[in-house]
């Protein structure tokens, strides 16, 4: 009896020595993960900006906008219309000049990138030209940082819905592979070549216009209930067309793609021996096949999290979604370059941000991380 | 050669592949007969015509097999011209210099509509006096009906339902359908109508050509837009743009991303290292914002758009898989003895490790093809298309910027969709069996 209970005692002891271990591995990996994402966004960021400016190709355009508006200006002033044509032409260049210093197009294009990288990290991203946020200010920050969460709704809501059907139908059809659903799914995966926004334009088609019983397109109904519980309701019903055009384009490539890793997976001799043993199926899922493979779904996951983000810019537009990519979308339209360049950064950060929480998951979940050494596959 | 030979009999296994083959071999037919029956210049100022390029054409018609899923038939549109001969001419001299010109032309109309509109377009020539043309429209049920009189100009355009008089006379305020209508039933009357036109010329080398255009509701092959061209042009022309701009990317995309695999594994070390840094910037790259960002501020032309295409995405997440093969093969023996026999670093990358690859690159290939193919059709959507070509997806974004799902013109933005879709599903059906061909770990699944 001591000794039994000394022993669990020093068991309980290992326990949380190793959870603690295994806490400052966690700890320290996603740490070291995170300097080096910083840096990565950094990096990235920096480049976004280059190639906004296109070596000097975007100041050349704000140049000529300054000149443009202040020579109108300045010829349909009466007040200078009577002053000696040389004194107004000097005077003319002097407030370009000004102007250009007030805009600090005058510095040399290597400082003013590393104060736009800055700015940019803090995102301070400048005053738009011509939209405005919901609230009224003309902040980019504002504007997108308004717009983000219907783009976060519509991106969690269908990448959620994405993963699990998709995981689970893959774990299903992988236990009898050659069935006739199986069939269907390897056939349809071919489908997944056209992004969401293509699928939208069916889906509207069918249940917006044919059928009319969901709509085009909006975040809610026009005008928006007043009550809390209606809103929602009606935010849901619009987000149905969307989320569906998300989960369809993907949907049969991915369940093609985790089946057969499944299927490669539950033909090692582990497998094979605990079939042998006879142990549940069930079991047999979740400890022997999904277990180990479960960091590289992950990392697949990651990747088509990746992907989506890109092609919500279009989707959004299709469906008049009032999120991040409609905004990019009216913001070529109106030709605003602050919010165009603003977008890019955000949609750097929302990458790097999708990495870090998967790498996190990832750390969590892969026993090699857990148990040291830190690497990564 | 004998592999490939083999593995071409292996592909002929997989029906889908076959399907995939006769899609791409059908677009490619397309493609070439679209070059050689619409040259490129010819294609490019038939898109950018106006209203005297495409006056023959109504608005937002759509394509004429409409009919045959209606139960109530459309009219569709047509033209006659005195030139080829499809309105019959008879001139009659007569004294001193003057002449009569009869101009007839019959039509059947089987219609249960009315056309949108018609015209009638007349080219005379004359030195001073003008001449004088009267117009009559004989009706299946046999009534007559005086459309108008007056003198002809040199270029003299008559438009139907813009005539005052002839609403009055009709008594209705739509010319088009005082014209068609059964008196009785007030339906469309069908049979054969028949225009004539009278011209009296007064100078000896006066003459009168005229062409009739009449709009119906429905519209060749493909139909028309808001700018009444005949969207066939640009659904043809799109074809040989798509398969071009789809290949070009990927084939770039993948030989560059295989060349760098291979150069990164060969070499190791900081290259190894400085590749997958950037592997992993790329990752937070935006992509699809930095193509927007560069479309519209530098330029639209698909080139600068497939450069910077494949420029961005030559270090995607691909290159880590080509590495992870590369860094095997790099063990192998027959590399050994290469390096023993003092191979160049150049030669082993580019004659012996890479036609190693060769067979994993190309179900790759072909399989990122439809993403490309459809990355040019997404761009086209935000209004960042090619400023001169025709392509599919700027025939999607007219439509979108014009309401076509709103108001119900489906066939705008259906037909560049299903070829779209076709061209996806062919290349991806294709790349799916190679796939299942070249990779073993597939073979048995």
């Amino acid at each position: 009896m001591a000794i039994d209970d000394k022993s669990s005692l020093e068991s309980a002891k290992r326990k949380t020595s190793f959870g603690n271990s295994t806490f400052m591995r966690v700890a320290r990996y996603t740490a070291v993960r995170l300097l080096t994402l910083f840096i990565t966004v950094v990096i990235g960021v920096y480049l976004t900006i280059m190639i906004a400016n296109m070596g000097g190709y975007v100041d050349q355009i704000m140049k000529n906008e300054i000149r443009d508006r202040f020579q109108t200006t300045i010829a349909i002033s009466p007040g200078f219309q009577k002053l000696d044509p040389n004194v107004r032409k000097k005077l003319m260049e002097e407030t370009i000049a000004q102007e250009e210093k007030r805009m600090g197009l005058d510095i040399p294009i290597a400082v003013r990138d590393a104060r736009y990288l800055s700015n940019a990290l803090t995102l301070n991203l400048g005053r738009a030209i011509n939209m405005t946020s919901d609230s009224g200010s003309k902040e980019v920050r504002l504007i997108l940082l308004g717009r983000l969460p219907a783009t976060l709704l519509l991106a969690g809501t269908s990448e959620l819905f994405l993963f699990v059907i998709s995981v689970l139908l893959a774990l299903s059809l992988s236990r009898r592979y050659g069935s006739f659903w199986d069939k269907i799914v390897i056939t349809l995966s071919p489908t997944s070549a056209a992004p969401p926004w293509f699928y939208g334009i069916f889906l509207i088609l069918i249940f917006g216009a044919l059928l009319k019983v969901l709509p085009f397109g909006g975040l809610t109904d026009s005008p928006p209930p007043e009550n809390p519980i209606d809103y929602g309701l009606s935010v849901l019903k619009h987000l149905i067309l969307p989320s569906s055009a998300i989960i369809v384009s993907q949907i049969f490539l991915s369940i093609y793609n985790w089946r057969t890793f499944f299927l490669i997976y539950s033909s090692e001799d582990y497998v094979e021996m605990a079939k042998a043993k006879g142990l549940p199926a069930g079991d047999i899922e979740r400890r022997y096949i999904l277990r180990p493979t479960l960091p590289t779904i992950i990392t697949q996951f990651a990747l088509l999290v990746i992907t989506l983000w890109q092609g919500f810019i279009i989707t959004e537009t299709v469906f008049l979604w009032p999120g991040l990519g409609r905004t990019l979308y009216q913001a070529i339209g109106l030709y605003d370059i602050p919010v165009i360049v603003g977008s890019t950064i955000i949609y750097a950060y929302l990458l790097a941000i999708t990495v870090f929480l998967l790498d996190f998951v990832y750390a969590l979940v892969d026993p090699r991380v857990k148990v040291g050494g830190g690497g990564r596959s | 050669m004998n592999t490939l030979k083999n593995s071409f009999r292996e592909i002929l296994r997989y029906p889908s592949a076959i399907m995939g083959m006769v899609v791409i071999l059908l677009l490619v037919v397309i493609a070439a007969y679209a070059m050689i029956k619409i040259p490129y210049n010819n294609a490019i100022t038939l898109w950018r015509g106006g209203e005297d390029v495409w006056y023959q054409n109504p608005k937002f018609a759509p394509p004429a097999w409409y009919n045959f899923f209606l139960s109530k038939k459309l009219p569709v549109s047509f033209t006659a011209n005195t030139m080829d001969g499809s309105i019959s001419k008879k001139i009659t001299p007569g004294a001193q210099g003057t002449g009569t010109v009869d101009l007839s032309y019959t039509f059947d109309f089987n219609y249960d509509g009315y056309p949108q509109e018609m015209f009638l377009y007349f080219n005379n020539k004359f030195q001073h006096k003008q001449p004088f043309v009267s117009i009559m429209w004989l009706t299946p049920d046999g009534r007559k009906i005086r459309i108008g009189n007056f003198g002809a100009n040199q270029k003299e355009t008559y438009r139907f339902s813009q005539d005052e008089k002839l609403q009055i006379r009709l008594k209705n305020e739509n010319v088009m359908e005082g014209l068609f209508v059964n008196p009785e039933t007030k339906a469309p009357l069908k049979g054969k109508y028949q225009l004539l036109i009278t011209g009296t010329t007064f100078e000896k080398d006066s003459d009168i050509d005229a062409e009739f255009v009449f709009h119906g509701q429905l519209y060749g092959m493909a139909g028309t837009d808001q700018l009444r061209r005949d969207l066939t042009v640009a659904l043809l022309w799109g074809t040989p743009v798509a398969l071009a701009f789809g290949l070009i990317a990927s084939l770039g995309t993948s030989v560059l991303t295989m060349i760098i695999a291979a150069i990164g594994s060969w070499y190791g070390g900081w290259v190894d290292e400085l590749l997958q840094r950037i592997t992993e910037i790329n990752l937070v790259l935006p992509f699809f914002s930095i193509l927007i960002m560069i479309g519209t501020f530098y330029s639209h032309s698909i080139w600068v758009i497939l450069g910077v295409t494949i420029l961005l995405s030559i270090f995607s997440g691909s290159i880590k898989a080509y590495r992870a093969i590369f860094l095997q093969v790099k063990e192998s023996m027959y590399i050994e003895a290469a390096r023993a026999y003092g191979a160049s670093d150049s030669r082993i990358i580019f004659l012996y490790l890479i036609p190693r690859m060769i067979p994993l690159l190309i179900p790759g290939l072909v399989s990122s093809i439809p993403a490309f193919v459809f990355l040019e059709a997404s761009l086209a959507v935000l209004g960042l298309g090619d400023p001169v070509l025709p392509t599919w997806g700027k025939i999607i974004n007219d439509a979108n910027a014009n309401g076509a799902l709103y108001k119900g013109y489906y066939y705008w933005i259906m037909e560049p969709a299903a070829l779209l879709m076709i061209t996806g599903l062919g290349f991806a059906m294709l790349g799916f069996a190679l796939d299942r061909i070249f990779n073993p770990r597939l073979r048995d699944i």
